[in-house]
């Protein structure tokens, strides 16, 4: 009998390895993602990691700390100072001021539709893997909000509100720097902007005139504005490839971007292609903010382009200065890319603070 | 000691029950299909981007900055007609290093095949009957204006013009549209890479090689001061390309 025991210790721990922890854990109310329709037809689902499921209490409580000032050093300054609502969660200026009056030398990006920025590289530069990783930075940029974590850990924790906030969406009223991007994060893919006239034209409910349907053929004929290969179609309603090119901006390259982060040279001059909605809430565009209409940014790719080493291949007619459209193409092309706004997003009171 | 005989059989028989099955005679097979690229010969990664190093049929100087194309069907066919076309289309993407192995989820028969070959491209039925979210995410699919439907490869670089500028390419393929007149007429571009007869006694991997410089070459001599972009809408063109392609691939060798 005595024999057995070993056997029966091994039968033990296995059985036991095989058990349920019947450990009553905090569960905050799920809410997945709302997918529209036009998305849920022509592209793939968005990003959400495993490890950061979409909540009511972690969104409620990203919204709160988007919109408080409590994560900059003075208390001055929120996300929405220069991510404001009303432009697209971008900014009007052309370089943000941070708390301490310095710019950087980028403009605010807009945020809309990023969980379906499916290789996840943010910022102008792709500098950053992750919309959690992503708002790490601006909190302790010194061009921004030039805060500490840890400062910014322990006046969350000391607030009145935050630990029960971050009790209810985490299970866990200590506060952490992980957790606040977390909440913020979740938030942030709530922004889902997919209700231009456009896309009720897509879908039936709307109809273009004849200035905005021959706007749409510029932007789709490779003859003429050749836009789709770089800025989505009506088969990718993201507007956006998501990817980094050279768009002829400078035949002299000073800001390095995509090539800063990724020391390869042929990187050089590489930026992020943006999303061609809500133009009408996002001037100036560009990284750089150079433009300050519509007007100016489709006379660049007409008439303006300059060749550098890394142009892309796509920019065509270089020589030329560009794709030389018509007076009419041009205004009309401006026509349809207006259509591509949204004024139910930037209404939308889930997205404000109220 | 007794006790020790017991727990060395127990663990003998644990580690046994791990090993893999690969002696096994199998009568289904998986068949992998992996993409190699060269230029005539010299073998082209993604390392070997952004830099003007390849000199085409025509002479022009030219590099890649961008390369990917789609292949479908993948069909095994039998000495008595019978057809195994697997599942799935592949987007190899040599620019970011992906999607250079292709395994269908559908497996085949082992057995003996007269001929084994996969289209390069769509035909008119994948092209036009279905709408593939993923292409879309990745804005491969072609303007209406042109007939819809997809790309079939993006392939572009820059290249030294008659002026010695640098100028950038893109030898885009997609179905041949011809828009001048009053209704489109098209012509098909896609075709079949025959790799020719194949016996089955594994789990198989195809060795297929792309020359890139081919498509430059044959029939033919591809003048890039002439023909450098917006070629999707190039009626011509799009049969030159079709016409350049038919040698591009071979069949390196079969692993099983």
């Amino acid at each position: 009998m005595l024999k057995c025991v070993p056997y029966y210790i091994l039968l033990f721990f296995i059985c036991v390895s095989c058990s349920n922890k019947n450990v009553d854990t905090y569960v905050p109310t799920s809410s997945p993602l709302k997918i529209p329709q036009l998305f849920q037809d022509n592209i793939l689902s968005p990003v959400v990691p495993t490890n950061n499921p979409q909540t009511i209490e972690g969104i409620a409580l990203g919204k709160k700390l988007f919109f408080d000032p409590i994560l900059s050093a003075d208390n001055t300054q929120a996300c929405a100072d220069c991510h404001a609502p009303e432009n697209a969660f971008s900014d009007t200026d052309r370089f943000s001021d941070g708390i301490d009056g310095f710019f950087s030398n980028r403009n605010a990006m807009p945020l809309f539709n990023l969980a379906w920025n499916y290789d996840e590289k943010f910022f102008w530069d792709g500098r950053v893997f992750s919309l959690e990783h992503q708002a790490f930075q601006p909190v302790t940029d010194p061009l921004e909000m030039h805060n500490t974590w840890m400062q910014v850990e322990q006046k969350l924790q000391q607030n009145s509100e935050y630990p029960n906030l971050f009790e209810q969406a985490f299970g866990t009223s200590t506060i952490d720097s992980s957790l606040v991007t977390k909440a913020i994060a979740q938030f942030e893919r709530t922004l889902i902007s997919s209700n231009s006239k456009f896309d009720k034209h897509l879908l039936g409910e709307a109809t273009l005139t004849s200035e905005e349907l021959n706007g749409f053929n510029v932007f789709m004929d490779e003859t003429k504005g050749d836009c789709f290969h770089c800025h989505g179609s009506d088969k990718n309603p993201l507007w956006t490839d998501n990817m980094f090119h050279n768009n002829g901006l400078d035949a002299t390259i000073t800001d390095l971007g995509l090539g800063e982060i990724t020391g390869d040279p042929a990187d050089n001059g590489k930026f992020k292609s943006p999303s061609l909605r809500n133009l009408t809430f996002t001037a100036p565009y560009m990284h750089d903010g150079r433009f300050a209409t519509i007007d100016e940014v489709i006379n660049h790719y007409s008439e303006g382009l300059q060749n550098s080493p890394t142009i892309d291949p796509l920019m065509k007619k270089v020589a030329q200065g560009g794709v030389q459209l018509s007076a009419q193409d041009k205004a009309d092309l401006k026509a349809f890319l207006l259509t591509l706004s949204d004024y139910e997003f930037i209404n939308n009171s889930d997205f404000k603070n109220l | 000691m007794q006790r020790i005989v017991h727990i060395l059989i127990f663990s003998l028989i644990t580690l046994l029950s791990c090993t893999s099955d690969n002696d096994d005679t199998i009568s289904q097979a998986n068949a992998t299909f992996n993409f190699s690229h060269n230029w005539d010969a010299s073998a082209v990664t993604n390392t070997d981007f952004n830099t003007i190093q390849y000199t085409n049929a025509n002479g022009e100087q030219l590099s890649i900055t961008k390369l990917r194309y789609l292949i479908s069907s993948i069909t095994f066919q039998k000495s008595d007609g019978e057809i195994f076309i697997l599942d799935g289309y592949n987007l190899v993407d040599v620019t970011n290093n992906t999607n250079l192995s292709f395994t269908p989820i559908t497996t085949i028969p082992t057995g003996s095949y007269s001929k084994v070959s996969f289209t390069f491209g769509f035909n008119n039925d994948a092209n036009y009957n279905g709408n593939y979210s993923d292409l879309n995410s990745t804005s491969w699919s072609v303007p209406a204006m042109l007939g819809g439907g997809y790309h079939f490869m993006q392939l572009e670089g820059k290249f030294i013009d008659n002026t010695t500028t640098e100028t950038g390419y893109a030898y885009h393929t997609i179905r041949a549209v011809d828009n001048s007149g009053t209704t489109q007429e098209f012509e098909d571009t896609f075709f079949e890479v025959d790799l020719g007869a194949v016996t089955i006694t594994n789990n198989a991997v195809f060795e297929i090689d792309m020359n890139i410089a081919e498509w430059f070459k044959n029939p033919n001599a591809w003048d890039l001061n002439v023909l450098n972009n917006t070629l999707m809408p190039n009626f011509n063109a799009q049969i030159l390309m079709f016409e350049n392609g038919q040698n591009v691939f071979s069949l390196n060798t079969i692993n099983q």
